[in-house]
């Protein structure tokens, strides 16, 4: 069943690449031509993820009510998304990207501020990408009733994602997103429905069960006690600002055919969200059903697994397995063409072509791949955990892009001296396992610091305004070869 | 690059103070809808009424654009 619909998927994805020659462009933003449905599904495949799943329902069993934040920041990422994505869109059609580094580098007008951005966005990939690994593993290990290994699963699965990123692109992506899609909507709504109808007549038994048994599970900080309302607050605002920092998201919006696409896609995604409540209630379920679970990330599939027939199952974890794909593919893309596009041609050497960028790319996909596999398979971090990792360095980027499209007195040493700030802040903060500190988020502070150290380090160095009216479209007079660099 | 007018900066604002500021306020689970602690109900409706405020700030900004002059972000 899993291989079944793996397979349609694979086969769709390989579809996907007739009638398009596959040129750098082509292959990393899809010729910029795609309307509110494909964009829609594009960032819907790739915003519900594996973490999405599997790992709010881990959280909703493990952790109880912090899981609220996942349905927190839905809504207000889009909100976000809803102001900037457009004038990122503009700026992107006027000058050609197609990277966030990209973005950075016309707008600063600094190679090495690119290449940065760059270095930075592949590293935070890594972990997102361990989460769909580590995905899959769990997928494979629990549909197969432990007949197959997590390690073999995950190499197998990924040599196949791989494989198809190397051939379609993004546009295969897409219409895979589609498939999966729809699988895991219905299956979602399915699940979550039918579990709390099963052991409790209903989700309201649920929950009054749920009352009764655990009380405090229900309102923050839940069963942990240091993710409390203040926790809640700080890492719902850090994640929606720094939602679309992420560098593939980034990126995604450049496959739109207008900036009024991304702006209705704002205005009607978080309705997509009304899975993540579902996913929810069956970890909620699975507190009372099969307590004692050491891993929390596998109480969806597990009761899933007791609750329904094998070929149910099957589909399930088709659906998820293929997610994991999804979500993997287009961070391989993401990841690949940074490294290959922004570190490599700017810094090492500047005489490639479109094609040898690409080619450099791919060779990256296995070379990130790897990576991944070998700390999924070495790793033992919760999934959401991971993925707050990646959030709160990808946020670091907020500032530099929102001053850059909006402020003309912010300067390339303002915004790199602010980003290098950032980021050694959320470091020391994370890995002296200071987080949250003192019920604060640390990627929010360390964004604080970020945006402080931005706008005193601007101030203090002159701007170069003449430059800045050819990069941004709202001053669309002459703009005479300033996308050189990049075309 | 035009900024957000204030009008729909405010729509936008609506969504962050209810499910992001407000925590407060409602993180209790009674009293409880169909069923539903009032938290989980709270932030579920949000899911809803967050596309209505959009819905809004989009009015005032393609408005705005018509009415403004034809480059930039139309088509």
């Amino acid at each position: 069943m899993i291989c079944g619909i793996v397979a349609v998927g694979a086969v769709v994805a390989f579809l996907a690449r007739y009638h398009h020659k596959m040129d750098l462009e082509q292959w990393t933003v899809g010729g910029r031509g795609f309307g509110l449905v494909l964009v829609w599904l594009l960032m819907a495949g790739e915003i519900y993820t594996t973490y999405t799943f599997l790992g709010a329902c881990g959280w909703a069993y493990s952790r109880g009510a912090p899981v609220l934040y996942i349905l927190g920041y839905g809504p207000l990422m889009y909100v976000v998304s809803f102001f900037i994505l457009p004038p990122i869109w503009e700026v992107g059609r006027k000058h050609k990207l197609q990277t966030q580094a990209d973005f950075f580098q016309v707008r600063y007008d600094s190679p090495l501020l690119g290449a940065f951005v760059a270095l930075v966005g592949v590293v935070c990939l890594v972990p997102y990408l361990q989460i769909q690994l580590t995905g899959l593993g769990l997928i494979t290990e629990v549909a197969s009733f432990g007949a197959i290994h997590r390690t073999p699963a995950i190499i197998i699965g990924f040599a196949l994602v791989a494989a198809f990123v190397f051939v379609s692109g993004v546009r295969g992506v897409a219409w895979v997103s589609v498939i999966k899609d729809l699988l895991l909507l219905s299956a979602a709504v399915f699940v979550g429905i039918a579990i709390p109808r099963i052991y409790f007549g209903g989700i309201g038994g649920m929950f009054a069960a749920l009352v009764r048994a655990k009380p405090n599970h229900l309102i923050m900080p839940g069963a942990t006690t240091n993710l409390g309302h203040s926790w809640y607050l700080t890492t719902v605002l850090m994640v929606s600002l720094g939602f679309y920092m992420w560098p593939q998201y980034f990126a995604a919006s450049f496959t739109a055919r207008s900036g009024k696409v991304l702006r209705r896609n704002a205005v009607i995604m978080p309705l997509y969200g009304i899975t993540v409540p579902l996913m929810l209630f069956v970890g909620l379920s699975a507190v009372l059903v099969l307590p004692g679970l050491s891993n929390g990330d596998l109480s969806l599939l597990l009761m899933v697994r007791k609750t329904f027939p094998p070929w149910f199952l099957g589909v399930i974890g088709g659906a998820g397995a293929l997610t994991a794909m999804v979500t993997a593919a287009i961070q391989l893309l993401a990841g690949a063409t940074l490294y290959a596009k922004n570190l490599v041609r700017p810094m090492l050497a500047p005489g490639m072509t479109d094609q040898q960028v690409a080619n450099v790319a791919k060779v990256m996909v296995l070379v990130l791949t790897s990576g991944a596999v070998v700390l999924a398979l070495y790793s033992s971090m919760s999934l959401v955990s991971l993925w707050l990792l990646g959030s709160a360095g990808v946020a670091q980027f907020f500032p530099g892009v929102v001053l850059g499209l909006f402020s003309r007195r912010v300067t390339t040493p303002g915004v790199f001296a602010g980003l290098v700030t950032g980021i050694v802040v959320a470091l020391l903060f994370m890995l002296t396992g200071r987080d949250p500190y003192h019920g604060v988020n640390a990627g929010l502070i360390a964004l604080g610091f970020n945006f402080g150290i931005t706008g005193v380090v601007s101030l203090l160095t002159p701007m170069r305004i003449a430059n800045f009216d050819e990069i941004l479209p709202a001053a669309a007079g002459s703009r005479s070869g300033t996308s050189v660099s990049l075309t | 690059m035009k900024r957000p007018s204030l009008g729909s900066l405010l729509f936008g604002l609506i969504p962050f103070v209810a499910v992001c500021f407000s925590v407060n306020l409602w993180d209790r689970v009674y009293p409880m809808v169909f069923g539903i602690p009032f938290n989980f109900f709270w932030l579920i409706s949000w899911l809803f009424l967050t596309p209505l405020c959009m819905w809004g700030a989009y009015r005032l900004e393609t408005s705005r654009t018509t009415a403004d002059r034809e480059d930039g972000g139309g088509r």
